[in-house]
């Protein structure tokens, strides 16, 4: 049956991904082995390649991305879910689910061009003044204020995830009965306690699973991080406002230009551990929402 | 003693609006965080649109249409072979993904429910879905453009459709599952084939649904640039031979923005103007569409 092979081909073609990225890294496998994931040096010249830079910003920006944007994205759904007057629930829901559809180009380009030197002016500078002879803080924070590298990317990062999980975590709200609710502001419960103590417990798995989606997405965001990010590769300094790399923005920036031969293998080899680390995660999301899914069927 | 009841009973009262006064602090604090936390979305939103607006209009013209990307610091230049390019691949991607997404949707709709391998695919498909586009091109690449030793625009087509395919499979399947079984019920007592009951009856059915789905493909992959980096990769002239490397919008946005040129960075502008409007008006096209037939 032509549908049935369809849906084969949709499964040979992860297999596909999975080898012909395995096979592209072989070169630059065999040769380092599991040490690319901590080696720092990157050097096409000396033909040296290691991974840990790329993996650490690409972690890092994520990372910045989530603190921003679950409090944000729980905020929305909250908003959406319980306190919208309902004539207002599908113009604002749309206008977020928009947000998701702005390319990424876009992002990046209004980032670079825009976004950044007001970060560098009205952020950057007054942390730095605040924070100079703080020892931790201090060490985040220094570096030259050009609005461009990890914070710049990872707030950017964060706007650009906030729609996926607020629609999550709308659509899982949306699903809690609503006669636990009634029963809850029956007894007196305030919107707030009800959210927290009643909402939120019931729907975890799903919340979880949604900020774990959103994670994958900023994992795997190419376009508006290699504007913003400064593409520099350095691990010297922790400073937050120094230019960095990520996995996504190596590829696009070296990969074109690249030499075959180790350099290229070393790229496919990073592309394949990105593969790997959104493979987990999503996998993760998916169950967690599945989980939530099954739930639904036996206690309503 | 009645006395120290009362006072007893007051100073439980008083407690008791104390504690009531705080848990509505609470509450208050909450929900106006949460409206801020609204308006901090909107105003992402609506401060890229203007800002889009505002540098974009300043470069529309009909050069921009009618002439090909420009050498730095030229007096004059457009964007005609990357909108050619983009509007070609983008067409034959979807022309090429659509059918597979369809026909794997129908799979998982209607003959999978139940076996491994429909509940294996869903669960693929959903992450290929969120899958880093960026992938998609390096996988092109290894397939693709590493055999043939050549960028060119197939492999462009070839990447945008993998990303087509997932999107159209979700909502196919989506859509398939509103039907109500009642319909397919009755047409089986008739004595339909199942292919039959499927082309003419759900199909006919989730036709705005399935639509929807093409159109926010469509949506998507008109923007994206990570895939066509490195299977397209960019060109400065006019081509519509797929052999060759082909210029496509978001590839030269990205190339102009990131130039120091100011010819190229207000045309990267005006190319961005353009795919953000597009990309919105196709996903506001296909919600109202939804909306009419549902």
């Amino acid at each position: 049956m032509l549908a049935h092979s369809a849906a084969i081909l949709t499964l040979a073609l992860l297999a596909g991904i999975i080898v012909s990225l395995v096979i592209g890294a072989w070169p630059s496998i065999s040769a380092y082995g599991l040490s690319f994931l901590w080696r720092s040096e990157w050097d096409p010249v000396q033909n040296q390649y290691g991974g840990l830079v790329m993996i650490y910003g690409t972690l890092m920006t994520s990372i910045i991305a989530l603190l921003i944007a679950v409090p944000v994205s729980f905020g929305i759904a909250l908003f959406l879910t319980e306190l919208s007057p309902a004539w207002l629930k599908r113009p604002l829901g749309t206008a977020i689910e928009l947000l998701a559809a702005v390319p990424s180009i876009v992002y990046g380009m209004w980032g670079l061009l825009v976004f950044s030197p007001i970060l560098s002016t009205y952020v950057q500078q007054p942390l730095q003044a605040v924070f100079a002879g703080v020892p931790v803080l201090g060490a985040l924070f220094s570096g030259p204020p050009v609005g461009i590298g990890l914070l710049s990317a990872g707030i950017i990062l964060a706007i650009m995830v906030i729609p996926f999980i607020a629609a999550v975590m709308r659509d899982v709200f949306e699903v809690t009965p609503p006669m636990l609710k009634e029963s809850s502001y029956a007894l007196g419960a305030t919107t707030w306690e009800v959210v927290y103590r009643v909402v939120l417990p019931y729907t975890k798995t799903g919340v979880v699973g949604g900020i774990m989606l959103g994670l994958g997405r900023a994992l795997g965001e190419t376009m508006a991080v290699t504007f913003v990010i400064g593409n520099f590769n350095q691990l010297e300094s922790l400073s937050l406002f120094e230019a960095a790399n990520s996995i996504t923005s190596a590829l696009a920036n070296e990969f074109a230009e690249a030499n075959e031969g180790l350099h290229q293998a070393s790229l496919i080899y990073l592309g394949l551990v990105l593969f790997f680390i959104t493979f987990v995660v999503l996998s993760l999301s998916k169950l967690l929402l599945m989980q939530l899914k099954k739930g639904e069927g036996s206690r309503t | 003693m009645s006395s120290v009841a009362t006072s007893q009973a007051a100073q439980h009262q008083a407690q008791r609006m104390r504690k009531h006064a705080a848990r509505k602090r609470v509450n208050a604090i909450a929900l106006v965080l949460a409206l801020a936390a609204m308006s901090f979305g909107l105003f992402w939103l609506i401060w890229i649109l203007i800002e889009t607006v505002r540098l974009g209009l300043g470069g529309m013209s009909i050069a921009l249409f009618t002439e090909m990307t420009p050498p730095p610091q030229a007096e004059i230049g457009g964007l005609s072979n990357a909108i050619f390019g983009s509007l070609l691949m983008v067409t034959l991607a979807t022309l090429l993904g659509t059918p597979i997404g369809i026909l794997a949707g129908i799979y998982l709709g209607e003959y999978g429910q139940k076996g491994w391998l429909g509940s294996v695919t869903r669960f693929i498909n959903d992450i290929l879905l969120s899958a880093p586009s960026i992938v998609i091109g390096l996988f092109i690449y290894a397939v693709v453009v590493a055999q043939v030793k050549s960028f060119s625009g197939f492999a462009g087509v070839l990447a945008l459709a993998l990303i087509v395919i997932p999107v159209v499979i979700r909502t196919t399947e989506n859509m398939l599952s509103l039907i109500p079984n009642a319909l397919r019920e009755a047409a089986y007592a008739l004595g339909t084939p199942k292919w039959k009951v499927i082309s003419s009856i759900t199909l006919k059915a989730a036709r705005a649904g399935v639509i929807t789905g093409i159109l926010l493909a469509l949506a998507r992959i008109a923007g994206e640039t990570a895939p066509l980096l490195f299977t397209a990769l960019s060109n400065q002239f006019w081509t519509s031979d797929l052999r060759q490397p082909m210029a496509s919008l978001p590839v030269t946005i990205f190339k102009f923005a990131m130039s120091p040129y100011e010819n190229w960075q207000k045309l990267a502008w005006a190319g961005v103007f353009l795919i953000t409007f597009g990309v919105l008006v196709l996903n506001i096209l296909a919600r109202v569409l939804f909306r009419n037939k549902s």
